[in-house]
């Protein structure tokens, strides 16, 4: 048995963080941030709360390098596709011929 | 039984990859058609109903936490708070989809389905006129939004809580699964891998909501009374 258990305590700690996350969310929507601080301010409480369930409750921080890098290579992924689509939807207005 | 252990981890895992790439498209589109129309997408999503949403999150974290607390209780080897923990994420798994189900039926009754999706109630919501006290089962459109467009938002909700609500089921179904075995004493602190893989299933689908959350119900609440 060379499994990390993770104590109780650090999943109430995650538990309630998560539950703090989401009453800011809903506070900081009702507030009108200037220009697009609305959506970077959601979006970032959302990507803590992710992370904290995928190191905590996923086990990620206390598992393999492999594991490791199979999360990371999702997020490279998905960082791909969301480059290469918008970096082609925002130039297209470049052309002046229309498309 | 460490390797094989780890083996069964890594599968999930490189599963859970697949399921990232499926929804990643879902939020791409989402990102296009918002980018496109903005004030639609916020008059639309001011019309969901924030309190439900925000209830289910909760519902969902709490979920999450007795999932994992059902994997630690197997993990020391007590047998009857794991099968609590397995029951009250069941619950609470089940609880989520009654809301939703909720949810459905009220944009259900404000024709806000759609398409043709139900052939006897085709998407047609009631709109606000300006300057008259607005009715919450119509629908309030900011400068700028159109019928057409908000419908597209409609699409989007219904296609990513959809597929959401889909995984949910079988999470459900997984977690039966679970259940029966735990009662027949199959998990010990030597082999729980089902315990384990599907718990990191169950906190996927639950971070998939908590990305749909704000994008779809919190994005235009600033701009409610502005």
């Amino acid at each position: 048995m060379s499994e990390h258990i993770v104590p109780v305590r650090i999943y109430v700690t995650i538990f309630l963080a998560l539950l703090v996350g989401t009453t800011l969310t809903v506070m900081a929507a009702f507030y009108d941030f200037p220009w697009q601080f609305n959506t970077i301010i959601a979006l970032t409480i959302a990507s803590v709360k992710a992370t904290l369930v995928v190191l905590y409750f996923m086990h990620v921080r206390y598992s393999s390098r492999l594991v490791w890098v199979i999360v990371a290579a999702a997020l490279f992924w998905m960082a791909i596709l969301f480059a290469l689509t918008l970096s082609d939807y925002q130039t297209r207005e470049w052309l002046s011929s229309g498309y | 039984m460490e390797q094989q252990r780890e083996a069964g981890t890594l599968g999930m895992w490189v599963f859970l990859v697949t399921e990232i790439m499926f929804f990643g498209g879902m939020f791409l589109a989402y990102t296009l058609y918002r980018s496109m129309f903005p004030a639609a997408f916020a008059s639309a999503s001011n019309h969901l109903d924030i309190t439900l949403g925000a209830v289910n999150t909760g519902v969902l974290i709490l979920s999450s936490f007795t999932m994992a607390m059902a994997v630690y209780f197997t993990q020391i080897g007590k047998r009857r708070p794991q099968i609590l923990c397995l029951v009250l994420t069941l619950i609470l798994g089940l609880t989520f989809l009654g809301i939703k189900a909720v949810e459905y039926h009220d944009k259900y009754t404000d024709r806000l389905i759609p398409g043709h999706l139900i052939p006897s109630a085709p998407f047609g919501p009631a709109v606000n006129e300006h300057g008259k006290p607005p009715d919450h089962h119509k629908l309030t459109l900011l400068t700028g939004a159109t019928l057409p467009q908000v419908e597209m938002f409609y699409w989007i909700y219904f296609a990513m809580t959809g597929m959401h609500a889909l995984h949910m089921i079988i999470g459900a179904g997984l977690l039966t699964f679970l259940l029966i075995y735990s009662i027949k004493g199959r998990f010990d602190p030597e082999y729980h891998s089902p315990v384990e893989v599907i718990g990191l299933y169950w906190h996927f689908v639950d971070i998939v909501w908590i990305f749909l959350f704000p994008l779809l119900y919190l994005l235009g609440r600033h701009l409610e009374h502005g």
